[in-house]
């Protein structure tokens, strides 16, 4: 019992870690740039391609490096010549702008991929299970460990980044204050397009990491794409911190949720009533929490709105 | 002394009389001059859009929230439809089938005003985000009632099951032309009150909610309620709109009716005619269809088209179809078109060839990665085309390039002249104001 909620807890945390990359990406654009790219899962999704493609060409390892590369050219590049253009005329259009984007990209990864998922899988260096975990009764894939890690290394490459280093704050700078930062002599659109690729490329390495683990297909970016956007309101706009507490909660309660049998029929028949099967609720009681785990992170959404419509450590409204 | 008389001045508004008149006149003539199968088809599904892409703009347009949500208010709307068609045929229920749309329309905005009231809580790109959570959370949870929702093939209905309309023993919505009559007529009514509810007080307030919600606070408005309230309408209207739809095609299916392809297929609708006027999403909603339906027949591409139309437009005319129309009509109203024509006459051919090129290189691309079954050679705009060779490829490449080169040289000469003029028409208005 204990050894199966542990190994939950790891794939939930494995998940959730995954969602934060995403969210982090997200997060920083949308908090400098106040635009919020609905193209993001989209850059995951091509990161999963590059990936899956570049690691048929030449292994896995080299592809771990080259997508978010070049993901990180695509997103300047959509930045530079799209995104620039867009902006004087605010933020609706940029939203529509990164949507209609997303809807070439599917198209495009239809047309070179095709319809259906590919073979992407994982590297045989990291198939199997976890040695010393399997010791202590957890079975838990290397490869989920090993991603949990490219995770935490890249947070911990972001945050070292934009907290120690010149330019990560002149990012930081640019972020609070554009126009005082421009008149001091940096060039802030090119500071815009610098976050703009990052984000992608952090998109793109989730994508890598995180395609193999789960199923490669055009369909991928519309199904993360939801759960990342309910990260974000959930954890409070432009909120690095929430990001994270939300992400992993989304995490745990899908891992949590997928295996558990829960039902409102068993919670009554513990207080010790029980449904007729005829009655008119019985198919809502009959339902488990297996069942209805696509639709808890959207319940949680429900629940924070009402609750707390600012998210959880969100400071603004707008 | 008595009270001075109020004074009115209500000119009859002729110009309005003679759009409406002519709108009403256009939905009488249209299946008289296309009288085949598909066109009527077409035209149905094109009165169904208009309806849905309009309530779509009561959001957009008029209070400035931008919805990834709005299909499930119409697929929510289209299954009350199904249900009570099922009841009329089944004997429980005893309402004309002509009116199905107003049960679909009073259950949408009654999920409006459950749903709406979580998702107006924020305004802004909160908002868009909310919605897209909602219709994913809508979606997946239809899903999980196959009893209520029909599972992955969706419920059935017969339409013809009802009384015949008026007593008339021939109207049972059996042929299409009839079902078009019905989705006409409802479009009709829905486009004056529509348009009608953008002349009301609410209407206005929800305008200056979309300018700036913090003074229409300070004047003693709550600006969450207006947007909930045009919420409520809207996916009344959008119920209307999936009510007709579960008429005309007698099904109705989750993975389709309240999928998030068809919120971003009504955005795309709405914003492509032009969301700042109110004819905008009537024009954004027959270029969709005509897409959707009539271009889908043709390729496989369809939406990868749409997909490039539309990041065209937001980048270089975020007004959509109409505001170009208008500028176009401002144009020509102050005699400066004929400086335009040259220039046009450059800028279109070369895009022209764009489009060729750009077409062929895709559908050269589509049929080798989707169709390879079917062998190397296809058939585009008539002529064989063998996907091996190295022929067909090159030509399309050196027309897309060539073209590209043409229109960036052309494209300098009329965006000077177009800025031009509407620089002159600018100042032209504001020195001689009306």
């Amino acid at each position: 019992m204990l050894e199966a909620a542990l190994s939950q807890t790891l794939y939930g945390l494995s998940y959730g870690l995954l969602l934060f990359m995403l969210a982090s990406g997200l997060t920083l654009i949308f908090s400098m740039m106040g635009v919020l790219n609905f193209a993001h899962a989209s850059f995951y999704m091509l990161g999963a391609y590059f990936g899956y493609q570049f690691s048929v060409w030449m292994g896995f390892w080299p592809a771990l490096l080259i997508s978010p590369a070049l993901l990180f050219i695509i997103g300047a590049a959509v930045e530079r010549w799209g995104l620039r253009r867009v902006h004087q005329w605010g933020h609706v259009p940029e939203l529509l702008f990164t949507f209609g984007l997303s809807y070439i990209i599917v198209e495009l990864v239809q047309v070179i991929w095709g319809r259906t998922a590919v073979a992407y899988r994982v590297p045989a260096e990291l198939d199997g299970p976890v040695a010393w975990l399997q010791g202590l009764g957890i079975t838990f894939p290397q490869y989920r460990l090993f991603m949990m890690a490219v995770a935490v290394g890249m947070l911990a490459a972001l945050w070292l980044g934009l907290a120690r280093t010149r330019l990560g704050l002149v990012i930081q700078a640019a972020l609070a204050h554009p126009q005082q930062v421009e008149a001091l002599g940096h060039n802030v659109p090119r500071v815009f397009m610098l976050v703009f690729g990052t984000g992608a490329a952090l998109a793109g390495l989730a994508g890598v990491v995180g395609g193999n683990a789960f199923v490669t297909e055009p369909a991928m970016a519309g199904t993360v794409g939801a759960i990342v956007f309910v990260v974000i309101v959930v954890g409070g706009l432009g909120s690095l911190a929430g990001a994270f507490i939300a992400s992993v909660l989304i995490g745990l309660l899908e891992s949590f949720g997928k295996v558990s049998d829960l039902s409102g029929a068993r919670v009554l028949g513990w207080l010790g009533m029980s449904v007729a099967p005829d009655h008119a609720l019985q198919p809502l009681l009959a339902l488990s929490l297996s069942q209805v785990a696509p639709v808890l992170p959207y319940l949680l959404l429900v629940l924070v709105l009402i609750v707390r419509p600012k998210g959880l450590l969100g400071t603004r409204e707008g | 002394m008595h009270a001075p008389r109020e004074l009115r001045f209500r000119p009859l508004n002729l110009g309005r009389w003679l759009v409406w008149g002519l709108t009403a006149l256009l939905f009488v003539l249209l299946p008289l001059a296309f009288r085949q199968g598909f066109a009527l088809t077409l035209m149905s599904q094109m009165g169904i859009m208009i309806i849905f892409a309009l309530s779509y703009n009561m959001l957009l347009g008029q209070s400035g929230m931008l919805s990834f949500g709005h299909a499930v208010y119409s697929g929510l709307g289209a299954f009350f439809a199904i249900h009570a068609m099922r009841a009329i045929a089944g004997g429980t229920l005893a309402w004309p089938v002509s009116l199905l749309p107003l049960i679909a329309g009073a259950g949408a905005a009654l999920c409006g005003v459950v749903l709406g009231f979580l998702t107006t809580r924020r305004a802004g790109t909160p908002f868009a985000m909310i919605t897209l959570g909602i219709g994913e959370m809508v979606f997946a949870a239809a899903l999980m009632f196959p009893e209520l929702f029909g599972g992955e093939g969706g419920i059935t209905g017969d339409r013809t099951s009802g009384p015949p309309f008026g007593g008339i023993s021939s109207l049972t919505f059996g042929p299409q032309i009839q079902v078009y009559a019905l989705i006409a007529a409802w479009c009709f009514a829905c486009m004056i009150a529509m348009y009608a509810l953008t002349q009301t007080p609410l209407g206005r307030i929800a305008n200056a909610v979309r300018d700036n919600p913090e003074r229409a606070e300070f004047i003693g408005y709550n600006a969450q309620r207006v947007r909930w309230l045009m919420l409520i309408l809207s996916s009344f209207f959008a119920g209307i709109a999936g009510g007709l739809s579960a008429i005309n095609f007698e099904i109705v299916v989750t993975a389709e009716n309240v999928s998030a392809a068809r919120s971003g297929g009504v955005l795309l609708a709405a914003f492509i005619g032009g969301a700042a006027f109110f004819f905008g999403p009537i024009l954004g909603a027959v270029v969709f269809t005509f897409f959707a339906v009539a271009l889908s027949e043709y390729t496989k591409a369809w939406q990868l088209y749409l997909g490039v139309s539309f990041v065209l437009l937001v980048m270089f005319a975020p007004g959509g179809l109409s505001s170009l129309l208008l500028m176009n009509l401002r144009a020509l109203k102050f005699r400066k078109f004929g400086r335009l024509r040259d220039p046009y006459v450059g800028v279109l051919a070369a895009a022209a060839g764009m489009a060729l090129g750009g077409a062929m290189l895709i559908e050269l691309t589509y049929h080798v990665t989707l169709d390879a079954g079917q062998g190397s050679v296809l058939s585009l705009f008539g002529f064989p085309m063998d996907t091996n060779a190295a022929g067909p490829w090159a030509f399309a490449a050196t027309v897309l390039l060539s073209s590209l080169a043409a229109f960036a040289f052309y494209q300098r000469g009329f965006r000077r002249t177009w800025e031009a003029i509407q620089q002159e028409i600018e100042n032209s208005v504001r020195d001689n104001p009306a």
